[in-house]
């Protein structure tokens, strides 16, 4: 889920604001429709798996994540085996686990286990992002509106990808099959075009997926299958022979898919305490 | 046989929130190991590409169409890099493809 809509807020922000649940509402809105629009074509994809427009919600008001929905649906359409399942969905959500370390730091000690609970369940690129640019420790009611505003955006433009889909003349719904993918161009060739480690796993990727669609052997297993251990692999790859530098917690967290969208709020973070 | 759509949301919705929740709750120390941040820092590209490329050729009638969102998708992405203005594009592509044909 990576809409650069939330973007304008870093400049409006009145620094002397108070984090009340009223401007966690005004901060979401703009993200909730971006979800909104960004969800509408994972519902096509839903739907063209067979869900309907209740279940498709019930998957995206739980899961709140695109790739790790798209990549559970992939091997639903697959009748893939729930272990397998367990094992994609970590993968292809594996990221958050840095976006979790990197909030940590800003809940309060004094927070209880009920508001980690919660501050976990929306931690998604965009709130992260508002989370990170709140002054000092997280505001839980903020938070709270934020993810209430933002989260049924998510979990409506999937029903309303599955409903649309359906009633849509063929022809269009074959042209909204492919918007999934434009979305996903969109979230890695960009970073691709600053760091030139992200473009070559880029290009690689794409190869290695090209070839092993069609290499004797390796094309008999599902496409699901090919994306775990191809995931696995060629990261490891890179990992190992072009390892990231070092840095700080704080820009190491930031660091995955979403740091481009985070480091303006962390200027503005820290523009805040000089102030 | 089909698996069961409630309980294949519920093991997304349980890995996804476990990955979430444990380091806000028990682990609470930031990962060190430069191998495990180089691989978190990677995944996210490396997934996305794989199931982007040659899945949209797959997903379209004809592959031609497919190919051309593509590469229609990549040059958007490159050049303007709005997220909408890219996911339009393809689906545009794929639309008067359909209609010239």
């Amino acid at each position: 889920m990576t809409t650069e809509v939330n973007k304008p807020i870093y400049k409006k922000r009145d620094p002397g604001h108070s984090w009340t649940p009223m401007k966690g509402f005004r901060d979401a809105i703009p993200i909730s429709l971006g979800y909104f629009a960004v969800s509408f074509s994972l519902g096509i994809v839903a739907g063209g798996a067979g869900f309907n427009a209740f279940q498709g919600f019930l998957l995206s008001i739980t899961n709140l994540s695109s790739s790790g929905q798209y990549a559970g649906l992939l091997l639903y359409t697959e009748n893939a085996g729930y272990l397998q399942l367990a094992l994609m969905v970590l993968i292809a959500n594996a990221r958050y686990l840095l976006m979790s370390f990197a909030i940590s730091q800003k809940i309060s000690p004094e927070d209880s286990i009920f508001r980690r609970l919660v501050y976990a369940f929306g931690l998604t690129d965009e709130l992260f992002g508002l989370g990170i640019m709140t002054p000092g420790y997280l505001r839980f009611p903020y938070m709270v509106a934020a993810l209430c505003t933002a989260a049924p955006g998510w979990a409506l433009g999937t029903s309303c990808g599955i409903i649309v889909g359906d009633i849509v003349p063929e022809i269009v719904s074959e042209a909204m099959n492919v918007a999934i993918f434009g979305m996903f161009l969109a979230i890695i060739i960009p970073p691709g075009k600053k760091n030139k480690l992200i473009l070559s796993a880029v290009i690689s990727s794409f190869a290695v997926s090209l070839i092993c669609a069609y290499a004797p052997v390796v094309s008999e297993l599902s496409s699901g299958t090919r994306v775990l251990i191809l995931t696995i692999i060629l990261a490891s790859l890179f990992a190992y022979f072009f390892p990231v530098p070092p840095l700080p917690e704080k820009e190491a967290a930031s660091g995955d898919a979403a740091g481009a969208k985070v480091s303006p709020s962390q200027n503005a973070e820290k523009e805040d305490t000089a102030k | 046989m089909k698996h069961n759509i409630y309980l294949y949301i519920f093991v997304m919705f349980a890995v996804t929130y476990a990955i979430r929740v444990l380091p806000i709750t028990l682990l609470r120390k930031p990962i060190t190991n430069r191998f495990l941040r180089s691989f978190l820092f990677y995944v996210p590209y490396i997934t996305l590409a794989l199931m982007t490329f040659p899945a949209i050729v797959q997903a379209t009638s004809q592959p031609l169409f497919g190919l051309l969102a593509f590469a229609a998708g990549v040059l958007l992405a490159w050049f303007n890099g709005n997220l909408f203005v890219v996911e339009i594009g393809c689906c545009l592509v794929v639309l008067l493809m359909n209609l010239a044909m």
